[in-house]
């Protein structure tokens, strides 16, 4: 056992470090994904409440098809797709070989696409839950639809859509792992290194496991934590 | 638009398919008995089977599948022990170790579906039961079960979705399923865009006869809640 603990330390033949540094891009890539999944998805939310006849099919295709789908074959299109319209791009410009977008952005890209599909419908079931009375309030007292949206409909929202947002939330953070195949060097990449070059493979993979077990408990604490905090003054039945 | 192109591709890639279908299916059927047995012991009020339970589901939900894959197929096979057992032959195999992790996972998730239909259960309906004299082999086999497989069902049907999208992981592990049809596609033509919306179709339309399929089953388990057909023209609204 000396010897795994000696692979997990921080001493120089130690890849303690360079696996808190790959923990730190998982986050970052999560939260950026899950960010963009937040813009798509409240803008997804809008046009199936308020939208048109075509912005409403268009959403609700959107996010059928995305959530009928592998999430590693929307990694791949990301990654393998920019590949093939960019390659030919840089060819233009003297570039030869594979040339694809960044492994950061295409995960990213690709979780924000997955998990926009899930925040959508998250979003658009927190505002049917949002009482008609309220809103009728907000009317009546004479709020702009701006302030009504400010100060009525978003914290109301919030709260409801919280517990399915976090959700999510764990949801993103493990689909992070599959970033791991476009070579971006996250929690799980960094792993398959380690593995590689030490020959203990079960020792990383489950210092990976206890890393995302660790991340995935401490936001689960921390959601806790904010919906206790959205819920003040709700009255519970 | 390359038709031609398209419909090879299809070709190609339906070959994937029996595998992915078998593998989601032998990891539900069999998760779903692991599932049960791990609901059961979180209901037992024993601790000593509560915890270790609560433990594994923590364990399995809060960690990444992919992470669950490596850890069976290239991480068991650092200690000597592993491949000095009987069971290396099985645990070297990709197939295999794709199968033990999908099972374990989706064991994890379903219990909390079983669980929660256990629970939905009515007390005056065991209560009844126990009335009659029901052993409680008897009152869980005509009661409790049967009712609960009716709510988890659509739950389960969400369980069987998800568990098609993620039988696309075993591909990372050499397993010729659809994506990895796709992916050694790609790698031999180039042509990412078309090979991945052909993979996509499949999958969609896969998840669409399960869905249909599981809501042909709800509809068949709840005759009971349904009007007699000669009453529903009869009594019109009357529910």
């Amino acid at each position: 056992m000396t010897a795994s603990n000696f692979v997990l330390g921080f001493g120089e033949a130690g890849w303690g470090t360079a696996l808190l540094q790959a923990a730190m891009m998982t986050l970052a890539v999560a939260l950026t994904g899950y960010a963009f999944g937040l813009l798509v998805g409240s803008f997804c939310a809008w046009a199936k409440i308020k939208g048109g006849t075509l912005p409403r099919l268009i959403a609700d295709a959107y996010t059928t098809v995305l959530r009928g789908i592998p999430d590693i074959l929307v990694i791949y299109l990301f990654y393998f797709g920019s590949s093939a319209v960019l390659t030919p791009l840089a060819g233009l410009f003297g570039i030869s070989g594979f040339v694809s977008l960044p492994g950061f952005m295409a995960g990213a890209l690709a979780i924000g696409l997955v998990s926009g599909a899930y925040q959508a419908e998250i979003m658009r079931g927190a505002y049917r839950a949002v009482s008609p009375g309220e809103i009728e309030a907000a009317i009546a007292a004479g709020m702009s639809r701006l302030t009504m949206f400010r100060r009525i409909i978003a914290p109301l929202v919030l709260r409801h859509a919280l517990p399915g947002l976090g959700n999510v939330w764990q949801l993103v953070l493990k689909e992070s792992a599959l970033v791991s195949v476009t070579g971006l060097v996250e929690i799980l990449r960094q792993a398959q290194i380690g593995a590689g070059s030490t020959g203990q493979p079960f020792t990383f993979f489950f210092a990976a496991a206890v890393l995302y077990l660790a991340i995935s408990s401490f936001s689960t604490w921390l959601l806790r934590q904010a919906e206790e905090r959205l819920a003040l003054g709700a009255r519970r039945a | 638009m390359d038709i031609p192109f398209l419909y090879q591709t299809l070709l190609k890639l339906l070959i994937g398919v029996p595998l992915t279908l078998q593998l989601a299916v032998s990891s539900v059927g069999l998760g779903a008995i692991l599932a049960v047995m791990l609901a059961l012991a979180r209901l037992s009020g024993l601790r000593l089977l509560a915890w270790p339970a609560s433990f594994y589901v923590f364990i399995f939900r809060s960690t990444p599948l992919l992470v669950q894959i490596f850890l069976i197929y290239h991480g068991l096979g650092q200690f000597h022990a592993v491949r000095a057992s009987f069971l290396w032959p099985l645990l070297r195999e990709p197939y295999w170790c794709a199968l033990i992790a999908l099972t374990l996972n989706t064991a994890a998730y379903s219990c909390e579906i079983v669980r929660g239909a256990l629970l939905s259960v009515p007390s005056g309906q065991i209560e009844a039961a126990r009335a009659c004299g029901m052993s409680n082999f008897t009152l869980h086999r005509r009661i409790v079960f049967p009712l609960a497989l009716r709510h988890a069902l659509p739950g389960y049907g969400n369980e069987f979705i998800l568990m098609i999208k993620s039988t696309a992981l075993a591909s990372i592990i050499t397993l010729m399923e659809v994506t990895g049809l796709a992916a050694q596609l790609i790698s031999e033509s180039f042509r990412a865009i078309e090979i991945l919306i052909v993979a996509a179709a499949i999958y969609l339309s896969m998840n669409f006869i399960v869905t249909r399929l599981v809501q042909w089953v709800e509809y068949a388990l709840s005759a009971e809640l349904r009007p007699p057909p000669a009453a529903t023209s009869g009594q019109g609204g009357t529910v």
